[in-house]
């Protein structure tokens, strides 16, 4: 269910590092709870984001939650195709419905979040 | 078994525009009795014109039919029970309606003299004389036209009072139970919002709180009791810790309907607090309006207070608007008098004494359906409960039932459902609030509606799931309502 190669947030969020670069979405269990999301708000290209703080939101049928950076950086891409389709992020929250990427501020991050593994017996706690 | 409604014929009717023919008329006007002006020759020929295009054209019957229809598809508290939590969906005595279309009152106009408004003045200085009594605070302004607006008023005082002792601050603390209001409103006025997490019994966090309070903290907004119903009893504690450390206590009064009568905010350390009167004190909650949400203080913000206040000058009142340290207006002349009114006879009709009963009927209303649905639906806090209790769905979903669906199947037992996922900290919440207005019989009702429905939840729960059915749209879409809206009749669609 969740990706070895993420590292994962208590608020939910997943990151991909991959060099200096990060991809960063939310999770499945994430998606599951807001329900069907219907609008999704992502900073513009070039803005700074900051590990712990909010960068944007999702709007659900039944909320709007705001999303959490895992890692501090600078946005280098958003994900264009979720203003059309913000269903991508119900259907493949881990994939084709990634949030943005950014240029890491600082090598190694990431290393303090959750495994999948961690995550996987954070979520099953929490319910 | 469903027992309090049946189905009954409901009248189908389309929209005015569907029923427009050209020609129909539903007025008559008399014959004019003064000369007859081209208005094509008086306003310049491109201000007129003979027709508005697609404008609908009934006659009277059929208006009077169309909103009769329209009415019999609705529900509201002159039905029956309104469970909806958060909300104090209480019965609107008749009274208040009469007291408010007593002529003078109904008729007074904001911009007629002082000297003829003096009963107008007077109804509002006896309200916030009776609205400071009840919270326990020193002043009152009503002019803020609705809760949400009240908070935004009360963040913008005390950044004022900050910003005179030196220093406004930059953050407001809210806790994660919070109507979503609070901080909207705190970043409306200038401050970053700070999440404080409950603790397991769901209350303030009083060890964060010491932790998390410093010099760049301007108030801590907090719900009392809170949106789960529970009251937060290390209030005075909370209180304390904020002015030790510079910062101000504001206070959600959303939950009034919880403390009138018995407990009051001003005691228990609240700098701001502001009031729904259309909660509390039986004011209509209406069509989004128009609403009132007054907003107490103590002695310290009272210089703050929007303009104009109400003063006492001889034997008469009067409008005092030279005051300096105001934060200004926040609304038209004095919010919506109409309102005012209402709150004013309900609070006089019941008297203190009867205010306080209606607290106590309206916790020991919330504290009866706990106790008769406890051995049906989880109850995620056992901290005991006022005004309203929060259920969550945690064994329907189970049989994949969720909270959404136990309320859609309630509306075919005739009852409004109650509030569905509120508060965010209970996962499938199922939030209900009866208020005192509902006696023992429409309760019982009500227990067995939610009774009956736990038990097709087990037995057949694609029943449920599937809910409504009695009533004359089921399940909308609510995912393509949001995802692509039309906002606009067409003809044709």
């Amino acid at each position: 269910m969740y990706p070895d190669n993420f590292r994962y947030t208590k608020e939910h969020e997943w990151v991909l590092v991959e060099g200096d670069a990060g991809t960063i979405g939310i999770t499945d269990h994430a998606q599951e709870e807001l329900g069907d999301i219907v609008y999704v708000d992502l900073p513009k290209v070039g803005a700074p984001i900051e590990a712990g703080k909010v960068f944007g939101s999702v709007e659900s049928v039944k909320a709007v939650s705001d999303i959490y950076s895992p890692v501090s950086g600078e946005v280098t891409e958003i994900n264009q195709s979720l203003a059309d389709a913000p269903e991508t992020l119900n259907t493949d929250p881990h994939g084709a419905g990634w949030l943005v990427k950014v240029r890491l501020a600082e090598a190694g991050q990431a290393q303090p979040l959750m495994s999948a593994a961690d995550y996987q017996d954070y979520v099953g706690a929490e319910k | 078994m469903i027992k309090k409604v049946r189905s009954h014929i409901s009248q189908n009717e389309p929209l005015l525009f569907e029923r427009s023919s050209p020609g129909k008329r539903a007025y008559q006007l008399p014959e004019l009795d003064v000369p007859a002006v081209d208005p094509a020759v008086e306003l310049g020929a491109g201000n007129v014109r003979a027709e508005i295009d697609g404008f609908p054209e009934i006659s009277e019957v059929e208006a009077i039919r169309h909103f009769t229809r329209l009415s019999t598809w609705n529900y509201a508290i002159d039905y029956g029970m309104y469970p909806l939590g958060s909300c104090t969906m209480k019965y609107n005595p008749r009274v208040n309606e009469l007291v408010a279309k007593i002529e003078g009152m109904a008729w007074a106009h904001p911009y007629q003299p002082e000297s003829l408004s003096q009963g107008s003045m007077e109804v509002m200085a006896r309200l916030e004389s009776a609205l400071a009594e009840i919270t326990g605070l020193h002043a009152v302004s009503l002019q803020p036209a609705a809760g949400a607006h009240g908070e935004m008023a009360g963040i913008l005082l005390i950044r004022a009072l900050l910003e005179k002792r030196g220093n406004p601050r930059k953050k407001v603390l809210i806790p994660d139970s919070a109507h979503g209001t609070n901080p909207a409103s705190a970043a409306i006025a200038g401050y970053a919002v700070e999440n404080i997490p409950s603790n397991e019994a769901g209350l303030l966090d009083l060890a964060a709180l010491e932790r998390i309070v410093d010099g760049d903290v301007a108030a801590l907004m907090v719900t009392n009791p809170n949106t789960l119903g529970v009251f937060e009893q290390n209030i005075v504690e909370a209180a304390r810790i904020l002015h030790s450390k510079g910062a101000m206590l504001y206070m959600d009064g959303a939950n009034m309907n919880a403390l009138v009568g018995i407990a009051r905010p001003g005691d228990f350390g609240v700098d701001v607090l502001h009031l729904n009167l259309h909660k509390t004190f039986s004011t209509p909650h209406g069509g989004g309006g128009p609403g009132a949400g007054p907003v107490a203080v103590t002695k310290e913000l009272e210089p703050f207070l929007p303009i104009p206040r109400l003063k006492r000058s001889g034997k008469k009142w009067a409008w005092d608007y030279n005051r300096k340290q105001s934060i200004g207006r926040v609304r038209a002349f004095y919010g919506n008098f109409g309102v005012l009114v209402r709150a004013l006879a309900y609070i006089l009709a019941h008297g203190g004494p009867g205010l306080r009963n209606a607290t106590v009927d309206a916790v020991l209303n919330a504290n009866y359906i706990r106790k008769s649905l406890e051995p049906y639906y989880d109850l995620p806090y056992a901290s005991p409960n006022m005004h309203e209790v929060v259920f969550s769905d945690a064994r329907q979903e189970k049989s994949g039932v969720r909270t959404g669906d136990i309320a859609k199947r309630l509306i075919d037992y005739g009852f409004h459902p109650y509030t569905v996922s509120f508060p965010l900290i209970v996962h499938g919440a199922l939030m209900i609030e009866p208020t005192e207005t509902e006696g023992k019989m429409e309760l019982d009702s009500f227990i067995d509606a939610m009774t009956s429905i736990a038990k097709e939840v087990e037995d057949d729960p694609q029943l449920v799931k599937n809910a409504p059915y009695s009533v004359r749209t089921s399940r909308v879409d609510e995912v393509a309502a949001a995802r692509k809206p039309v906002l606009r009749w067409k003809p044709g669609n």
